[in-house]
């Protein structure tokens, strides 16, 4: 192949789309990816030649590859036959390259799920034919909406085990259709797909024609998820002052969302001390621009004070700065969630804050969303929650913006990560900032 | 070993005489007065910008919330792309962190080679480790084994120069497409007192949100490059026209098969047996290593056009090639139990 082809063909580049896929134990999740991934043409010939050792000694498809091998990475998970944690998995194709987060179905392993949705910009959501929609259906639903994921693929497998059925399809459909309705999905597509024998996966299936949809990667490769981030307001969470000497000082971070370009006019939102960019340095030269994920160093015209967690905005945009706000929060711990015991948050780079959870208003039961009284939220359990922190913190809510409406909780004695929180709203407005414009 | 521009810290000379090396940051920093607008980022891929960003963040966030961070450096194609957007991510300010290499003395001699030039060529401070103990007892691939020699020599060093230099951050180059149980592997990797790693006691990781704090004794392996591929490493060396060992490039070698595997005849240290007569073959490597552990390819590829022209049609995975991997199964899984990267 000639060189030149190469390169171009690299530099017209693609996309990529980040997604997890759900679903119960039994489901057929780690089958699908397996199949993605084989029938995609990342898995190589020596992989393919370990996964048939694997199959005779662990598989349980016969004689048969059991394509869930290639995804449950550990040896643990092999021997129980199920996934215990997020795996990560990449294929590609020339369209897009894929990011899978493979997240198990236990329900003692919500808080794995969440972690995978935090990042996904759409959910496949595993149905057995057989079975329908479940209680873990509904979960992982409801998981994936408050996470902030606003697309869905409905994927109706081991279809080839109803025979192919069109009523059996309608009718699982048109009962998720009517569960998902309050649940804020810009899209939810149904596909009815057999992961074992690659119906609908990657090609159309003879066996369905009374389907007449795409086949789960066609829609995989083609569904616009233009992201919004692009075309939100500019935010800039301050990561790291770049001071190697006294006459250069740059912040460094990554643009969490909209963009800036030199000589923008930008709010320090804690502060309420306002400034022009100077440059936006890069080691190639300075960029005219920086857009929404670009990992970048600016410089500024005037010399104010902003360090590691300041978070960076236009002034008439400014993002809402207080020490009490109202959010979810997922617990992820074995030891439950104290109200009034204190915590350490991060929000965006605003590290070490300290903090508590003030008032669990309620508990919210993943599978029927009722909202129930609690005291206590354990391992696995969502609250709604008031938090109070001990200095104000910018932040806007997470459902206009992730990057900057979510916070992880942290045990001051262990360090471990306890909790995960969406802010939904400030309680009160600080009173020693300058909000006010 | 004194270099203008870099030091290169040789601790097992140091460690034999039973006393700290201590480390001098470089004071040099490098500044540039600049201000042409680039054009040069954009041609870059949306796929791999966002790599390339995401690897940046990841590296500010360990010289922000870190003590004494070091970059594991391997000299392999996957630290060259590391080190490369490392260099991005500091600038103009000098990398704020060493390179530390773990030196098994089984390395392929190109690859020395080509590391002591980088450091140079870079002007960044590099440290060799070598675990002397092990060099004394004679561990070597060749007669102990790959599996008691990568132990000794690799994962054993590995701790020796963490502890040495008391590092609470690693950098290491590893990514989730290599191997089943990397894929599971966090970006923030906790290890508890004694480097251990244990799946089970990770922390969730969600969104860009880090938890960096540590307890007494506790490190951090940081895998920066985690969601990158194979195929996007070379087409980013490819556009960034990043230097690599040219062991990457197909060229008249002499080889042995030895164990199923085209091994090059490095030095004199790999003992032919009276079976085995060296061959002048067109070869390249995928992966480097210990040249006795590392697999050949047959290839024509001669430059990263080439290689990246292969990839598309490569029907074997890159680990194939590594002795290392397949002496039980789920050996990767046990090696890091173990310390290993």
């Amino acid at each position: 192949m000639p060189s030149k082809a190469t390169i171009d063909r690299v530099q017209a580049g693609k996309d990529q789309l980040q997604f997890i896929t759900c679903g119960s134990v039994d489901d057929g999740k780690s089958t699908l990816i397996g199949r993605l991934l084989h029938d995609s043409k990342v898995i190589y010939e020596d992989q393919l030649a370990a996964l048939a050792r694997d199959s005779a000694k662990h598989g349980t498809t016969g004689n048969d590859v059991d394509f869930a091998l290639l995804v449950d990475g550990l040896e643990a998970e092999r021997e129980q036959g199920i996934t215990i944690d997020v795996a990560y998995r990449f294929f590609t194709t020339l369209r897009r390259s894929f990011m899978v987060a493979d997240t198990p179905g236990h329900e003692q392993y919500t808080r794995n799920m969440a972690t995978g949705a935090s990042n996904a910009q759409l959910a496949i959501i595993l149905i057995d034919a057989r079975k329908g929609v479940l209680v873990q259906t509904k979960r992982h639903s409801f998981i994936c909406s408050l996470l902030g994921i606003r697309h869905v693929v409905l994927a109706v497998n081991k279809i080839d085990l109803v025979k192919y059925n069109k009523e059996r399809f309608d009718r699982i459909v048109g009962d998720y259709m009517a569960f998902a309705a309050g649940l804020g999905f810009t899209s939810v597509v149904p596909i009815p797909i057999s992961a074992r024998y690659g119906d609908n996966v990657i090609n159309q299936s003879d066996k369905t024609k009374w389907y007449q949809g795409p086949c789960l990667l066609d829609y995989l490769e083609s569904i616009d998820i233009q992201s919004d981030v692009a075309r939100q307001v500019f935010r800039f969470p301050v990561q790291w002052v770049n001071r190697p000497n006294l006459d250069f000082r740059g912040y460094a971070g990554s643009v969490a969302s909209g963009s800036i370009s030199a000589g923008d006019e930008i709010v320090v939102a804690a502060s309420g001390r306002t400034t022009r960019v100077k440059r936006i340095v890069a080691q190639d030269g300075n960029l005219p621009r920086a857009d929404a994920g670009d990992a970048v160093t600016i410089t500024l015209e005037d010399e104010i004070d902003i360090g590691r967690g300041d978070l960076l905005a236009r002034p008439n945009e400014r993002p809402e700065v207080t020490d009490q706000f109202a959010a979810h929060l997922i617990w992820m711990d074995n030891d439950p969630l104290v109200a009034g015991r204190n915590y350490i948050l991060r929000i965006g780079t605003r590290t070490g804050v300290a903090g508590s959870i003030t008032a669990i208003k309620h508990r919210i039961d993943v599978n029927t969303r009722e909202h129930l009284a609690a005291r206590k939220l354990s391992l696995n359990e969502i609250g709604f929650c008031n938090v109070a922190t001990a200095l104000p913190v910018a932040f806007d809510p997470y459902e206009v913006n992730r990057k900057t409406g979510s916070f992880i909780v942290i045990d001051r004695f262990t360090n471990r990560t306890v909790g995960a929180g969406m802010i939904a709203f400030p309680l009160r407005r600080a009173t020693n900032t300058a909000t006010a414009f | 070993m004194q270099q203008s521009g870099c030091r290169v810290v040789r601790s097992c000379l140091l460690l034999r005489q039973g006393y700290r090396p201590k480390r001098k940051r470089c004071a040099k920093w490098h500044l540039t007065n600049n201000n042409s607008v680039s054009k040069k980022n954009h041609m870059l891929p949306k796929h791999l910008r966002r790599l390339e960003a995401e690897s940046i963040e990841i590296m500010r966030e360990v010289v922000a919330g870190f003590k004494n961070p070091v970059m594991l450096y391997s000299i392999g194609k996957d630290s060259s792309v590391m080190l490369h957007v490392a260099i991005k991510a500091f600038y103009p300010a000098k990398l704020p962190f060493p390179l530390l290499h773990v030196d098994t003395t089984w390395k392929f001699r190109e690859m020395i080679t080509f590391r002591d030039e980088t450091a140079k060529r870079l002007g960044v401070e590099l440290i060799v480790h070598v675990n002397k103990e092990g060099l004394e007892r004679g561990i070597n691939p060749i007669d102990s084994g790959s599996a008691l020699h990568t132990r000794v020599m690799k994962t054993d060093a590995l701790k020796q120069a963490l502890d040495l230099y008391q590092f609470d951050a690693a950098f290491g180059g590893a990514r989730r497409d290599e191997e089943k149980s990397r894929a599971k592997e966090r970006i923030f990797s906790f290890r508890s007192a004694g480097h251990v790693w244990d799946p089970r006691n990770q922390r969730p990781e969600l969104w860009n949100l880090f938890n960096t704090q540590l307890l007494q004794g506790e490190t951090m392996r940081v895998f920066a490059m985690s969601n990158w591929t194979e195929l996007d490493i070379w087409e980013y060396i490819m556009l960034e026209k990043i230097p690599v060992v040219p062991l990457y490039f197909a060229k008249q070698r002499p080889v042995v098969r030895r164990s199923g595997a085209t091994i090059m005849v490095d030095d004199k240290r790999l003992r032919l047996q009276s079976n085995e007569m060296p061959e002048m073959r067109m070869i390249r490597f995928r992966t480097l290593g210990c040249y006795p552990l590392s697999g050949a390819i047959d290839s024509d590829a001669t430059t990263i056009e080439d290689i990246v022209a292969e990839m598309h049609t490569a029907t074997v995975s890159e680990r194939q090639g590594r002795l290392i991997d397949t002496d039980e199964a789920a050996s990767m899984e046990k090696k890091k139990w173990e310390g290993y990267f």
